[in-house]
């Protein structure tokens, strides 16, 4: 299982901050194996990596409404389970478990952030673009959380539609 | 002893809550519940406390915090109100989008239509970014899915992104 295909040379492109109206809606299922799909898995790493602090990104907050996101969560602290870079589309959460609350963060929403319950144990299925391998994806902690985030913002839904109570938001100072 | 409620308001700096409490217990006050926060940089406080003389004596008492005139105080007898839980199921109400008057006023006029009682609100202006966060409890046998509906069509008017989830009441 490779989750990491061959990417072509990616684009660093502006991200969407809230309140822009591409990050509203569920974005729509696309085809694995079509070359603009694997085009923007590789525009989607290149603006991660070139985010200081941003451990995902959905294509949603780049203005495109298709079921696509990166994650990698190498290094990060809180990272137990990782399965390093990789890109991947039409995720669906088959099994979500272990709540627990956690602060998140969103470059979408550069100057808040917010307590937020997620699975601590997710297994999610995807399709790898450009090979179009289903592969199944078990993880944990800090990557399960991600993994949630990222299935959200195909969703339309922010952290802000989940934080844990009125008091939850917390101004932040960062990726400015 | 008698109940009142203390709001002080106004400019900022370190010390506040320190010298109005010092105040207050100087009378020999008692404090019950207090909530303070800033509001656009603003100092905003809010405290009901048992006082052994009347909102009178207890505002003369307070009354060096308001000297420089960046602070105002007001005291005021309340009665007590009971505090038990509510009889309903509490939820969380989200709303965020681009800042335009009337959000609040139009969401939480749909709570009110279906008999919730916010029990407590925040909202947020970051740049063009509104959040608002509100406790809501639903009076029991409300039908969620059909405020939810009407929140999303007031949301759909105002422009913003709406929703609506049950508050998580795990206990140890």
């Amino acid at each position: 299982m490779t989750l990491l295909p061959e990417l072509p040379q990616g684009a660093v492109r502006p991200v969407l901050r809230a309140p822009a109206a591409g990050l509203s809606g569920r974005a729509r299922e696309v085809d694995p194996l079509e070359p603009d799909v694997l085009a923007l898995a590789a525009d989607l790493l290149a603006t991660q990596l070139g985010s200081p602090g941003c451990v995902g990104l959905a294509a949603t907050q780049l203005g495109v409404p298709w079921r696509v996101f990166s994650l990698d969560v190498t290094g990060h602290p809180r990272t137990r389970t990782c399965h390093g870079p990789m890109v991947l589309a039409n995720p669906v959460i088959e099994s979500a478990t272990r709540w627990e609350k956690g602060r998140e963060g969103c470059l979408s929403v550069p100057d808040l952030t917010g307590d937020v319950k997620r699975a601590t144990r997710v297994v999610v299925r995807g399709e790898v673009p450009g090979t179009g391998e289903s592969v199944l994806v078990e993880t944990d902690a800090f990557e399960s959380r991600a993994f949630q985030h990222e299935i959200d913002h195909l969703d339309g839904l922010l952290f802000l539609d989940r934080v844990a109570g009125a008091h939850a938001l917390h101004a932040r100072q960062v990726y400015r | 002893m008698r109940l009142v409620a203390v709001t002080v308001l106004g400019h900022d700096r370190p010390g506040i809550v320190a010298r109005t409490t010092q105040l207050l217990a100087a009378t020999g006050a008692n404090l019950e519940d207090s909530t303070m926060t800033l509001l656009r940089g603003h100092f905003a406080m809010v405290l009901v406390a048992q006082v052994p003389g009347d909102a009178n004596t207890t505002a003369e008492a307070l009354r060096p915090l308001t000297e420089d005139g960046s602070l105002v105080v007001s005291v005021r007898e309340v009665p007590e109100e009971p505090t038990a839980g509510p009889l309903g199921s509490a939820y969380l109400l989200a709303v965020h989008g681009a800042d335009r008057p009337g959000i609040v006023s139009a969401v939480t006029g749909v709570v009110a239509a279906a008999g919730g009682n916010i029990t407590d609100l925040s909202t947020r202006l970051r740049q063009d970014l509104y959040v608002l966060l509100a406790e809501v409890d639903l009076p029991a046998g409300t039908d969620v899915e059909e405020v939810s509906s009407a929140l999303a069509q007031a949301a759909a008017r105002l422009g913003v992104d709406v929703s609506l989830r049950p508050v998580d009441t795990d206990v140890l």
